[in-house]
């Protein structure tokens, strides 16, 4: 059955079917992720889904893989609206989709995964007649990957590959790619991107790419569809369209930062040196390349980028959760390795990304949580060893007052309050002191509203203007153009650009994000 | 013993003899863990499913005299144990190694409540295969007397390596175990694959305990274990998750075993007690020699422990 299935594959060029999404609305709650959205991608093309973070493109995708049901809308395959309930559904359509995250059995080899992902298998493999069939397949394939080796052995590059593969194997004639490249060398995202462009222009695939980077787009990519905010932002042909129209499709107008009170300090002197940092990512490669940086006192240094370029490694090994493989970091111009001690001497303050899991014990009461950078010095406790109950219950109520914190009780574990006021929770701890230095912030206002958005904004910039030397981490650039007072873009575990804010040069921002 | 006649040589051979009588239930307790550890899921419990085994397959051979429905027996009480492990280990925010631990206390608490009537009366044994029968020295063909246990456990270790390579089910344990995400995708239900995984190991477990109450030693009593499920567990990580391998590692801790009274059989019986603490020695330094804070050991299930 296998061999004649794969026979079929190489013999006959079907031309992939036409793929045509029609006002696709899709609401989570009060938020609409998709607003009135129309596609077209027309058969034998590379056409490109750009727009920011949180514009709505995964959302867009997920829909026509039958992940979500949208509210309201239509996925018009051939001519033929369809209903896709699952991605089952859509493989039968012939629509295959590459998911950001790898999808392969680490410990399987590439022929037993490639085996597994095919619905239908017989009980019993026959390795040999099945190992001929994938050699068979591998021959036509836009790409080889070695068939026998682990799949945990293979690099990055070889491992989108795979992903692509399994869906060709599968025999989708629609391929939806996640942003397939974000974690792959420049190199090996033109090798794949190139070979796979090679594939389409032949006629025997179709493409729907979700990209950040302008220069993928560019070389590979015959059409755009752009998304802001949920909502289609314009379409048009690669050809036609400059990078500079396709960043302001993607970012909307050029928006100035909006004016904020800053104080200026007349004596600014160095509190945060980074010097050569070099720090590995969970699997072992390199995620911080020789980063070096200094912080001011009184000045808020703004860190962009997209994310996966080392940002959530440094922000980790600047709060001790990381160690550094190289390098060093100076507070003071003392070393600083992130104990306790020496965050309390240098009255370092951090606000990493998912304050519920880097910076609270979720179980622990609202109180308990206020109170872990002090609870082991006077006042709330007697020689480091005893804790004094009422001075960790006065302080917390202070400053649930002052920080607004909407919790039912300071007894309330933390873990049950809203993302918002979680996130309030670890701003009040870490901005109480009253002498605080530094702050490392990371993603600070990420999936928050409109007012506590404003709120965090306030509360760091105050900080800024009574001195303190701040480090932000932002995937979100009108974050950082309307806090920062320079702005440095980082990309592959290193700052390639650095600029004052006053000097900051939207476009070469947005390019170097890309990987310009 | 006419093992004093063989000497030295008596040495090896008492050691090669042990090497299979007591390699058998390290054998099939290891071959049931590692069917379940390829699943991600960690069953400690198989102590008291080997003690359970052990209990079941000597009273229903005493009762019915039929020595193997007295194996069957046993291997369906592994497998409610089993079952009853794999049902908890799936509930939400409940974690494997807290539940293992209380299962070795109820099997083995189990197995003593109901196995107090059977500690007196002899119970008909598993008939061996006689391979000796080529030598005229007593002591070689007692040596060569071979459980059919042992060769199923033997002829397993093969065919459970076949089973993870070559079938659909082999290919669905390893995608649940390494990676249940991955396996999600693929629409492959990790509950049923772990649910079958572990009761299929827990019945191999039990079939590991009657070979010690019908095979050697032979008797039913309380501390006719002494710790050997757990060891097995032990032993699937020294053996790599491989089936293979895990042959090789019994046949190693029964051989450890074997050790000191191999030992006293020639006279030897200075450090006796230190001998006989061989497989524990054995299990420790295994622990220590695997044990990183910064790596994981090589072919461990990727989700092994994980909760969800």
């Amino acid at each position: 059955m296998n061999t004649t299935l794969t026979h079929q594959s190489h013999t006959e060029v079907l031309v992939p079917p036409e793929l045509e999404v029609v006002r696709m609305t899709k609401k989570f709650g009060h938020l609409t992720a998709l607003d009135d959205v129309s596609l077209h991608l027309r058969p034998g093309t590379f056409h490109a889904l750009l727009g920011e973070n949180g514009a709505g493109k995964s959302t867009l995708v997920k829909c026509i893989m039958g992940f979500y049901r949208p509210d309201h809308g239509d996925v018009i395959v051939d001519r033929h609206s369809r209903t896709i309930d699952s991605p089952r559904d859509a493989h039968r359509y012939g629509i295959g989709m590459v998911y950001q995250h790898f999808t392969s059995v680490p410990a399987m080899t590439v022929a037993e995964n490639l085996v597994l992902s095919r619905y239908e298998t017989s009980n019993f493999i026959n390795w040999k007649q099945e190992l001929q069939a994938l050699d068979t397949f591998m021959e036509t394939a836009p790409f080889q990957v070695p068939l026998s080796t682990p799949v945990s052995q293979l690099a990055a590059g070889q491992k989108q590959k795979l992903e692509i593969l399994k869906q060709i194997y599968l025999k989708a004639r629609i391929l939806i790619l996640d942003e397939p490249t974000s974690v792959l060398t420049p190199q090996e995202a033109d090798e794949v991107l190139g070979l796979l462009r090679e594939t389409v222009t032949q006629g025997r695939l179709s493409v729907l790419i979700i990209s950040h980077k302008f220069r993928e787009v560019t070389a590979f990519c015959d059409e755009i569809t752009v998304l802001r905010k949920g909502k289609f932002a314009g379409t048009g042909l690669v050809k036609n369209l400059s990078i500079a129209d396709m960043s302001e499709m993607m970012m909307g107008e050029r928006r100035q930062p909006k004016p904020v009170h800053k104080t200026t300090h007349l004596q600014q002197n160095p509190i945060l040196q980074i010097q050569q940092l070099h720090a590995h990512k969970d699997n072992g490669a390199e995620a911080l390349a020789g980063l070096s940086l200094t912080v001011q006192s009184g000045e808020i240094l703004g860190i962009a980028g997209i994310s996966g370029n080392g940002q959530r490694e440094l922000v980790e090994v600047l709060a001790g959760q990381r160690p550094a493989t190289q390098g060093q970091i100076l507070v003071n111009s003392e070393v600083y390795r992130s104990t306790r001690a020496e965050m309390y001497r240098h009255r370092v303050y951090t606000l990493p990304e998912e304050p519920l899991r880097n910076a609270c014990v979720p179980h622990m009461s609202v109180a308990e949580n206020l109170a872990l950078r002090t609870f082991d010095r006077p006042p709330q406790s007697k020689a480091g060893v005893w804790l004094v109950l009422k001075m960790i219950r006065q302080m917390a109520a202070g400053l649930i007052d002052t920080f607004k914190i909407k919790t039912p009780s300071a007894e309330t574990p933390v873990g049950n309050l809203s993302g918002g006021n979680v996130q309030r929770t670890v701003l009040a701890r870490e901005l109480s002191s009253e002498r605080i230095q530094l702050l490392i912030a990371a993603n600070p206002c990420f999936g928050l509203d409109f007012a506590a958005v404003e709120d965090i904004h306030g509360q760091i910039l105050a900080a800024r203007n009574q001195n303190v030397a701040v480090l932000l981490v932002s995937e979100d650039l009108d974050e950082l153009l309307k806090l920062a007072d320079r702005i440095t873009v980082m990309s592959e575990g290193r700052l390639v650009y650095e600029s004052a804010i006053a000097e900051a040069d939207f476009a070469t921002i947005g390019r170097s994000m890309a990987g310009h | 013993m006419a093992t004093e006649a063989l000497g030295w040589l008596g040495v090896p051979l008492a050691i090669a003899a042990g090497t299979m009588r007591g390699g058998t239930p390290f054998l099939l307790v290891s071959l049931g863990e590692c069917l379940t550890e390829k699943s991600g899921k960690i069953n400690l419990g198989l102590e008291g499913t080997l003690l359970t085994g052990a209990m079941t397959a000597y009273a229903v051979s005493y009762l019915t005299q039929s020595p193997w429905s007295g194996v069957i027996a046993a291997g369906l009480a592994g497998m409610v144990l089993g079952f009853i492990h794999a049902w908890l280990t799936q509930q939400p925010r409940v974690n494997d190694v807290a539940v293992g631990i209380a299962m070795i206390i109820f099997g083995s608490g189990i197995a003593f409540f109901l196995g107090k009537p059977f500690i007196q009366p002899s119970a008909p044994q598993l008939a061996t295969l006689a391979l000796g029968g080529w030598s005229a020295n007593a002591s070689v063909q007692e040596a060569l007397r071979i459980s059919p246990l042992f060769i199923i456990g033997v002829l397993l270790a093969p065919t459970l390596t076949w089973f993870f390579k070559s079938t659909r089910w082999g290919l669905f344990v390893r995608a649940v175990g390494d990676s249940p995400d991955a396996a999600l995708a693929m629409g492959i239900s990790i509950a049923k694959v772990r649910m079958l995984s572990i009761v299929a190991g827990s019945f191999l477990a039990g079939i590991g305990g009657a070979s010690l109450s019908l095979y050697y030693p032979g008797i039913w009593s309380e501390r006719i274990s002494s710790g050997q499920g757990l060891m097995a567990v032990a032993l699937v990580i020294f053996a790599r998750w491989q089936p293979i391998q895990c042959l090789y590692a019994s046949l190693l801790f029964g051989g450890a075993q074997a050790l000191g009274p191999a030992l006293q059989s020639i006279g030897i019986t200075q450090g006796y007690y230190l001998f006989n603490a061989a497989p524990y020695i054995l299990t420790l330094a295994i622990m220590i020699a695997t044990c990183s804070p910064n790596r994981k050991i090589s072919g461990a299930p990727g989700a092994l422990g994980t909760s969800n």
